[in-house]
């Protein structure tokens, strides 16, 4: 089952993240991994632990704050949240992605090589 | 997002690791508990839930590596762990260690000290405001002299009214003599200084500003205003104690009451720009409009061009204005004499002569810097040769190539940033003896210090020597095999044997460079050496000068002048005669190769004068004995007090002086002696021709020189001049003795021996040879320990096979020759190549030499016999320890 899974491509672990807290508002670690999962339909490869990677470079060019709280079941944890500059590359990041993956589509609608089977590669 | 911000983060966090690291724990701890909660309240047992989200998690190791790279400098974590590494590697091979940041430290600190002196002699603005806009105006150079670069104060006066191009002109009295102040303070004997006269305005166009009282101003310079001094820090420091009240204070100068107004910034000393390698104490105001106006040729021309004037227009300017200047305003005919002055960058006229020899000097530095990055490479090939299996473990055991690589270059810049240090140290110990070195006749070199650009050009130096060195090493590890390396236990493989190769290679070029300094600093030394032997015209040796208290400062003509000095000279004289030791004895105003002065041209009666002839003799007015005293041959008579001034004047004449004037007069013979000169004066006749004497530069061609005795001309100032049987030191009590019997104002002047003089002149000839010598002779060392290296290096890979070959029967002086001639085999190299280039630079030394060719083939042998004779020593010892091995001891080794 995990090899039919999605490997992430560089950088879009970023882009998620920030879309999980656009989405979501304040969200510790583990809610934003569970999300990703429940979001994409446990269709990526994620090694939750993977995250704090992503969620420190995002901090430190300031896309995404964070603060100590308190979960609802009570247990201390470090929440983040976006910043407005977060939003705004988020905004960017988007369009780049949305521009690009109809560009593949259309690559991939241009001829034979579009209908050869995922399997056979 | 700026960078800046996210590399603080960075940074931050590389410092803050344990905190972070802290916070991380706890949001993993926080990240699991969650999650076993989650999947507890789906009905999980604890430990189950644990596991789960354990495996969900992924590698929390891995997890925590990623989070700390993301966030921090990984890169100086693996340099620190490379430098803890490096610096335990260093400590446990102390002699290398050692040998390697000695070699570094002669490179690195020679160079931090030249480039200094560079800085400051050539690179670095003059140490005053706007410097750039300081300009020196004086005609092209000629022969006679400072007379011929100075200017009357009317020519000042209309020079500084009529060009559009300054913001002001300035000027000083280019004729002050060392020690024309005699101070008296209080009962004690007066003592001796020396001050120049400067324009009133000199301060306000340099932009020097007081540390303490005032500077001059115009008041200070009108014809009677009361007497006022300026003191330099030195001076008033070694003087005045630091007295911080001296302001206001007076003092006896020269007999009249004198007050302090100021005391100059320690940054400003006038020697140190305007006259290097002389001392100056104080500065005084010029009256222009009092006596000097009758002087001639006394002022320098200094101007501030205005900001938006550049070099040729006020060229341009200077060349509009020299026909409206007048050698004296109440003398039409002298209006429009003066040569076209040239203003040039004051800077150019202080150092412009050196730039050529700072770039050889710099240069050879460079050069040793190679030498010693050749040296350091070859040390550390050896050593990466016997590291070769450790390398090689470490590869098998993951390290990646690049990873080693660096761990070599973390390895010499190591090495290269404590030789910088103790570089660092040894220049600014140089650079502090240096600059209290007030006899070399350099500019600026008490301004010498370590300053920011010396700093930011050591850590330059330090960075290009470390990877220029460590690159071989590390290049050769990069491309080597590293599983050869494992198998190649025995040393006689091709491993070792290729690290030879490149080893001699490394050496030759070695010895190359070392020729080549070698060659350089013997052409320097011959040179030095020729100018030593010049016929100065005068014997310095054994005669030493001591100025005398003369009871006036700037002498006028006057019949009781003449006799009052006449009377004095002879007392002096007969006085001084008699002092044991004392072999003769004599008085002139000048100094040969001090301050000199020149009048206008006679010439032979009933001569017409060419209408195009400019420039004049320089004038010495001088005792009868003098010449003697000097030891300058002379041809005819020499002065007498029977001279008189009421008599018939005579003159002494040079040969270039009297080959000149012949050109014109078609004397009998050529032999001037007994013709009369027609000057301003009247007639004088020519008693006796001398020989020339060198009076400006040593190794220049002497101008014309005229004698005036002192009986019938007054001379600017008196200096007794002694030559004696005994070293000129131990006379000098009992002269001044003698001189402060007759005039008890006589200051405690220098007995300076005239030799004194004239190594004064040739300091900076000296200065840079001893110094491309002593680079020189470190490359010679350098180059020496490479091929001792090499050599040795290659006797110990070779023991097994010496050993078999001696067991076969082949003597010990066999083995030693065969030893011997591979290292002069790589000298003979070096030497070759050392030669090739030396002969096709040459020509960049040619300006520095004087009577020596740069392609003096007397130095290049003696260079290639030198190297030769170092090669067999450095050669000689390896060898002896390959003819002592025993063939037993050899093959059980193995």
């Amino acid at each position: 089952m995990s090899d039919s899974r999605l490997d992430l491509l560089q950088g879009t672990l970023d882009l998620m993240v920030l879309q999980t807290l656009l989405a979501m508002g304040s969200l510790h670690g583990y809610g934003i991994a569970r999300r990703i999962e429940q979001a994409s339909g446990n269709q990526v490869l994620l090694n939750q632990g993977t995250i704090y990677a992503s969620l420190v470079r995002l901090e430190q060019r300031g896309w995404i704050r964070s603060k100590w709280g308190t979960s609802d079941n009570n247990r201390k944890a470090k929440f983040y949240s976006i910043t407005n500059t977060g939003k705004r590359q988020l905004a960017e990041d988007s369009r780049y992605w949305r521009r690009l993956t109809s560009v593949m589509e259309r690559m991939f609608a241009m001829g034979p090589a579009g209908e050869v089977e995922p399997g056979d590669l | 997002m700026s960078r800046l911000k996210r590399l603080r983060g960075r940074v931050w966090a590389f410092f803050a690791k344990p905190v972070l690291d802290a916070e991380l724990e706890a949001e993993f701890e926080a990240h699991l508990q969650l999650a076993v909660d989650e999947y507890m309240e789906h009905g999980m047992l604890p430990a189950e839930a644990r596991r789960q989200a354990l495996i969900d998690f992924g590698g929390i190791q891995q997890a925590r590596e990623k989070q700390r790279e993301a966030r921090g400098l990984m890169h100086i974590d693996i340099l620190l762990q490379d430098l803890k590494y490096t610096v335990r590697k260093l400590l446990r091979d102390p002699g290398f260690t050692a040998v390697a940041v000695l070699i570094l430290t002669l490179g690195i600190g020679a160079n931090i000290a030249v480039f200094s002196v560079v800085n400051t002699i050539m690179l670095r603005p003059l140490p005053f405001p706007n410097a750039h806009e300081l300009v020196w105006i004086a005609p092209p150079p000629a022969k006679c002299g400072f007379s011929c670069a100075t200017y009357s104060t009317d020519a000042y006066d209309e020079f500084r009214a009529g060009s559009r191009s300054y913001q002001d002109v300035t000027g000083y009295f280019a004729f002050s003599t060392p020690g024309n102040l005699r101070v008296s303070m209080g009962s004690g004997t007066p003592v001796s200084a020396t001050s120049i006269d400067v324009i009133a305005n000199f301060f306000q166009v340099l932009g020097v500003y007081p540390a303490m009282g005032r500077l001059l101003n115009t008041d200070d310079a009108l014809n009677g205003a009361a007497p006022v001094i300026v003191l330099t820090d030195a001076w008033w420091r070694r003087q005045f104690a630091a007295d911080p009240n001296i302001i206001g204070k007076s003092f006896d100068i020269n007999g009249r009451q004198t007050t302090v107004v100021g005391v100059l910034p320690r940054a400003f000393d006038f020697g140190a720009v305007f006259s290097p390698g002389a001392k100056v104490d104080a500065l005084t105001p010029l009256p222009l409009y009092g006596d000097p106006r009758n002087w001639g040729n006394i002022i320098t021309f200094i101007g501030r061009m205005k900001p938006s004037v550049t070099l040729s227009q006020a060229r341009q300017d200077a060349v509009v204005v020299a026909p409206k200047l007048c050698w004296n305003n109440r003398i039409p005919q002298t209006c429009g004499s003066y040569k076209t002055p040239v203003p040039v960058p004051l800077k150019d006229y202080v150092s412009g002569r050196l730039r050529h020899s700072l770039i050889v000097l710099w240069c050879a530095v460079g050069m040793i810097l190679l030498i010693a990055c050749v040296n350091l490479s070859n040390l550390l090939l050896a050593r990466a040769a016997a590291r070769s299996k450790e390398f090689a473990m470490r590869a098998a055991l993951g390290a990646g190539r690049f990873r080693i690589v660096r761990q070599l270059l973390t390895e010499s810049m190591v090495l290269s940033v404590a030789g910088a240090l103790f570089g660092l140290i040894l220049a600014a110990l140089l650079l502090s003896w240096l600059s209290h070195q007030g006899a070399i006749a350099l500019p600026l070199l008490s301004q010498l210090r370590i300053d920011r650009a010396t700093l930011g050009w050591t850590l330059l130096t330090a960075i290009a020597a470390a990877v220029f060195f460590g690159m071989v090493p590390g290049f050769r590890i990069a491309t080597g095999n590293l599983h050869e390396a494992l198998k190649d236990s025995s040393a006689g493989s091709g491993q070792g044997r290729k690290h030879e190769r490149l080893r001699s290679v490394l050496v030759i070029s070695e010895v190359a460079l070392a020729c080549v300094l070698l060659v350089g600093a013997g052409l320097l030394l011959r040179s030095f050496l020729h100018v030593l032997d010049v016929d100065l015209g005068f014997q310095p040796e054994r005669a030493a000068a001591i100025k005398v208290d003369d009871g006036a400062l700037n002498p006028t003509f006057s019949v009781d002048e003449i006799q009052r000095r006449t009377v004095m000279y002879q007392q002096i004289l007969s006085r001084v005669s008699t002092i044991p030791g004392v072999e003769a004895a004599g008085i002139t105003d000048y100094l040969p190769l001090d301050r000199n002065r020149s009048w206008g041209l006679p010439f032979p009666k009933g001569v017409r004068r060419p209408e195009n002839l400019t420039g004049g003799p320089l004038v010495y007015v001088v005792s009868p004995g003098y010449l003697r005293a000097m030891g300058t041959r002379l041809r005819g008579r020499d002065f007498t007090w029977d001279d008189r001034l009421q008599g018939e004047h005579v003159a002494i004449i040079n040969q270039a002086l009297a080959r000149f004037l012949a050109s014109y007069a078609h004397w009998p013979n050529a032999n001037p002696i007994g013709q009369l000169l027609n000057g301003s004066g009247g007639d004088t006749r020519i008693v006796g021709v001398t020989d020339d004497v060198h009076a400006e530069t040593v190794e220049g061609e002497a101008g014309w020189q005229i004698y005036y005795p002192s009986t019938q001309k007054v001379p600017a100032g008196t200096e007794l001049v002694v030559r004696t049987t005994l070293p000129p030191g131990q006379l000098a009590s009992s002269v001044l003795r003698t001189l402060r019997d007759l005039n008890p104002n006589q200051p405690a002047a220098e007995f300076k021996p005239i030799s004194m003089l004239v190594d004064h002149a040739n300091s900076p000839r000296r200065f840079f040879m001893i110094l491309v010598g002593a680079f020189a002779l470190l490359g010679l060392l350098l180059a020496a320990l490479g091929i001792y290296g090499v050599i040795s290096y290659s006797v110990t890979r070779r023991t097994q096979e010496i050993g078999i070959r001696m067991a076969l029967g082949a003597r010990a002086g066999l083995i030693q020759r065969q030893v011997l001639s591979q290292s002069l085999w790589l000298v003979a190299v070096g030497i070759a190549i050392g030669a090739v280039v030396s002969v096709a630079i040459a020509h960049l030394v040619a300006s520095m030499l004087y009577a020596t060719s740069p392609w003096d083939a007397a130095t290049y042998c003696a260079i290639a016999a030198a190297l030769f004779a170092v090669a067999l020593v450095s050669g000689y010892l390896p060898a002896r320890r390959a003819s002592n091995i025993s063939p037993l001891v050899a093959l059980r080794s193995e």
